[in-house]
């Protein structure tokens, strides 16, 4: 990866590799004891071989529409300076902190039957659409990708050197010189590894898929995984579903790394970019264009769930409350680890080892259930797991979202190694003053954003709480589920936006912090 | 960043709370409704540790399928005394674990059917049914071939992902036997979507996006008694319809296993009887002496019940399933 400017291959160093193994260990671990208890793999039936390409279709179909969305969005959003912009980028970010079933409710206020599309199309005399189908899981994933992937390609955009706009200023570029010369540099780097990304979270996709997608039909890898874990007991076949899919994953990312280019700028004074070339009448009102459309696509749903939830906010129980001081609590921790192991491993593949980073990807390859299930065999003959819930779920949470940390901080780490890495060497800088005075300011935006993000999602998962499960101790995901399952879907809707709101300002006010420090 | 780590670390451990008491301890396993605020295990655990002087643990393992294959996982280890939240169409599969030791409680039972199950104790029951609204479809379908020729939508669960879902495959090969591929495949079309659980199905259908909705003939009674909402109802269908059982049963493993024994006869003892009603929004297995709580007079009551044994529906299973994807995959 470092062609361009070879230095003695280095050995890998120590605080990657430790990284490395402690996610290596922790998701490989788990699936190694699924396997190990069911006594081996077993053979898959004809239904999960339609599973596998159902997910394999709907997987590429999210990922290819959500990157080819975020293009022009994360464009547009890059060279535009308008009132409430930054308000907005945090605000576009919220579908993807939401645990899926608001989503999906959220996705239906505005497209379901009932929804204002419909209510829209049939006040014109027109033909409903119908959600329900193929159509909808990719609807339904775009919406909650969308924001991921423009968020990644806006980390890609805001790292050109605002002197290289100048310079092509100066030597009178017009917008397809820039598009040729700038920005296709960055999205050969960045693209790749975000459709890789939106493709692997799409991979393990349930719920939403099931409920979105109409029925069987749509029935996804991960549910198949749940069918051989709660239906069947059928624990080889669940353990070779997830061998499945940890083997589709690691084709994924292998693909996404052969298409990758590092864009190598050169380093700048980090300001902020102009864009004195796309200043044009046109180019002006197809960004506001851009701007509007996804703005309106993503905050639609967001609004059915806020509008939902507000009138019974203020009447919230008591124990919805604690469960919200859980769940900080437990997206605090989860990001404190994510960004130190994130860190490890980003530093780690900008020196040299690139490898290594890809461990930072393995999250995403194994089942959530699976990892669940085999941390809970890990677990169960030392302690009581349900004692662990929280733990447990911190500690899932912050390898969930270690993968869209590392793909967040990989780019940064690299250019500061490529720009600043030599100096650093022959200044002799090492250790702990190099983190101080380079790794951390360099990367301060990015690990920012990975901290965000961690918290946030975090906060909003579900899945593996529910697995640990507790005496009383549920996080706000689950509290919502509760009080959905108890008839209460007002106060489950109020749940939903409280949660909607803590996701949102834990992202915001880590996220600020690093804004801070590099003015975006 | 060291000090994150280990920030995170301690953390980590301090959100593990012990337990630790002088008192006995009995731990039921149960799904996860059961534990909530807004669920029986509050009225239940306070009722019974004030007679049994002992703390009881109720830990709550998402649904009733849940419940059994994490029991399976922990096997003869597991620390759970008492498992309740398994239904009808798990039991066989339950029992066949060898895990559960014969109860010995005895109660009178007010069930539509005899019960014998050595194994397992209920603690209420339900009829599955579609719930509409009142207003919005006054005259709702009376029958499954109603229904398919019906242009309503409907929402169901996922068998392989929810207890409900499961139960209505057993309604319909109940009702319909060899003929049920048939209906499946005329109701394929009136089917909107089917989702992974219940909450999700009942979220959908009070958000208005489809005209019925899979539920329980009791669930009309949350909206009149908890909201004072008299518009929903149960359709009644004239092939009868699937009853859902849901029972507890002591492990064989369990050192407290007369303990675990007093909370199950307490568990179909008037008090815990009388709270299931309007926490579990099902009917009690022993009506309690005042009765039901008012409301429930106001439900429909099938005309007939339909139950397979538990080894019945463990043999159907798997077959009916097929059939199902078949119709619904198309």
């Amino acid at each position: 990866m470092d062609a361009a400017c070879p230095r003695p291959a280095a050995r890998p160093p120590a605080p990657a590799l430790a990284a490395a193994a402690v996610v290596a260990a922790l998701t490989l671990g788990p699936l190694a004891a699924v396997a190990v208890v069911a006594g081996g793999a077993g053979a898959p039936g004809p239904a999960d071989w339609a599973a596998l390409r159902f997910t394999i279709l709907q997987a590429a179909l999210s990922a290819g529409l959500s990157v080819a969305l975020a293009v022009p969005l994360a464009r547009a959003l890059a060279r535009r300076r308008f009132p409430g912009r930054r308000a907005l980028i945090t605000l576009l970010g919220a579908p993807f902190l939401l645990p899926t079933v608001v989503a999906a409710l959220g996705i239906l206020a505005v497209f379901g039957r009932r929804g204002l599309v419909n209510e829209g199309l049939a006040a014109l005399g027109l033909p409903a659409v119908q959600i329900y189908g193929l159509q909808g899981v990719v609807v339904a994933h775009v919406f909650l990708n969308l924001p991921l992937a423009t968020r990644l390609l806006l980390l890609g955009w805001l790292a050109i050197p605002a002197e290289r706009f100048r310079l092509a200023a100066a030597l009178g570029f017009r917008p397809a010189d820039i598009a040729r010369h700038l920005e296709r540099p960055v999205l050969r780097a960045v693209l790749p590894g975000a459709a890789a990304t939106v493709f692997l979270i799409c991979l393990s996709s349930f719920t939403v898929a099931l409920i979105l997608g109409g029925g069987p039909r749509a029935t996804t890898l991960e549910l198949a995984i749940y069918q051989a874990f709660r239906f069947d007991f059928d624990l080889p076949r669940a353990a070779a579903l997830a061998l499945a899919q940890l083997g589709l994953c690691a084709a994924a990312l292998a693909a996404a790394a052969r298409v990758a280019l590092p864009a190598a700028f050169g380093p700048g004074l980090d300001r902020v970019a102009g864009w004195q070339a796309a200043d044009s009448p046109g180019a002006r009102a197809g960004d506001a264009a851009v701007i509007a459309l996804g703005a309106a696509f993503l905050l639609a749903p967001l609004g059915a769930v806020v509008a939902a939830g507000l009138p019974r906010l203020a009447g919230l129980p008591p124990e919805v409350w604690r469960a919200a001081a859980r769940s900080l609590v437990v997206a605090l921790a989860a990001a404190g680890l994510t960004v130190t192991l994130a860190l490890a491993l980003a530093v780690g593949a900008a020196r040299g080892a690139g490898h290594l980073a890809l461990a930072g990807a393995l999250p995403l390859a194994v089942s959530p259930l699976v990892l669940g299930t085999g941390l809970f065999l890990l677990v169960f003959p030392l302690a009581d797991p349900s004692g662990w819930a929280l733990p447990a779920t911190a500690l899932v949470n912050a390898l969930m979202a270690l993968p869209f940390a590392v793909r967040a901080l990989e780019p940064a780490a690299r250019a500061a190694e490529a720009d600043f890495g030599r100096l650093a060497d022959s200044l002799g800088m090492t250790g702990r003053a190099r983190l101080r005075l380079l790794t951390l300011p360099r990367l301060a935006r990015p690990l920012a954003f990975a901290a965000g993000l961690s918290a946030a999602l975090s906060a909003g998962d579900l899945g593996v709480v529910t697995l640990f499960a507790g005496t009383g101790g549920a996080t706000l995901p689950l509290e919502v589920f509760r009080l959905m399952g108890a008839y209460r879907m007002t106060d489950a809707a109020a749940a939903a936006l409280l949660l909607l709101a803590l996701s949102l300002a834990l992202f915001w006010a880590l996220d600020r912090g690093g804004r801070g420090r590099a003015a975006a | 960043m060291k000090y994150p780590t280990l920030a995170a670390g301690c953390l980590i451990v301090a959100l593990a709370g012990p337990a630790s008491a002088e008192v006995p301890v009995l731990t039921v396993y149960t799904y996860d409704s059961f534990v909530s605020k807004w669920g029986p295990g509050p009225a239940i655990e306070a009722g019974f540790e004030a007679v049994c002087g002992c703390d009881l643990r109720l830990v709550g393992h998402g649904d009733g399928a849940a419940l059994l294959a994490r029991l399976r996982l922990e096997g003869v280890r597991s620390p759970a005394d008492v498992v309740l939240g398994l239904d009808t169409n798990l039991t066989a599969a339950a029992a066949a674990t060898g895990l559960f030791a014969p109860h010995g409680v005895e109660a009178a039972y007010d069930l539509p059917i005899a019960w014998d199950d050595p194994l397992f104790v209920p603690y209420d029951w339900g009829y599955f049914a579609f719930v509409h609204d009142r207003a919005r479809l006054p005259a709702p379908p009376a029958s499954f071939p109603e229904l398919a020729a019906s242009d309503l939508t409907v929402i169901v669960q996922d068998p392989r992902s929810s207890t409900p879902g499961l139960g209505l495959l057993m309604w319909v090969k109940a009702a319909y036997g060899d003929g049920a591929a048939d209906i499946w495949r005329a109701l394929a079309p009136r089917i909107l979507t089917v989702t992974p659980g219940w909450s999700e199905a009942y979220g959908l259908f009070l958000a208005g996006e489809a005209d019925m909705v899979l539920s329980y003939t009791t669930s009309p009674a949350y909206h009149l008694i908890a909201e004072g909402d008299d518009g929903k109802a149960a359709a009644m269908f004239e092939e009868g319809h699937y009853m859902q059982v849901e029972v507890a049963g002591i492990l064989a493993h369990s050192p407290r296993g007369d303990l675990a024994a007093d909370f199950l006869r307490y568990l179909t003892g008037p008090e815990a009887q009388a709270a299931l009603p309007t926490t579990n929004w099902m009917y009690p297995a022993v009506t309690p002496e005042g009765g039901l709580p008012a409301g429930f007079e106001t439900l429909a009551v099938p005309a007939k019940a339909l139950l397979f044994t538990p080894e019945q529906a463990a043999a159907l299973r798997d077959a009916a399933l097929a059939e199902w994807l078949a119709a619904l995959s198309r």
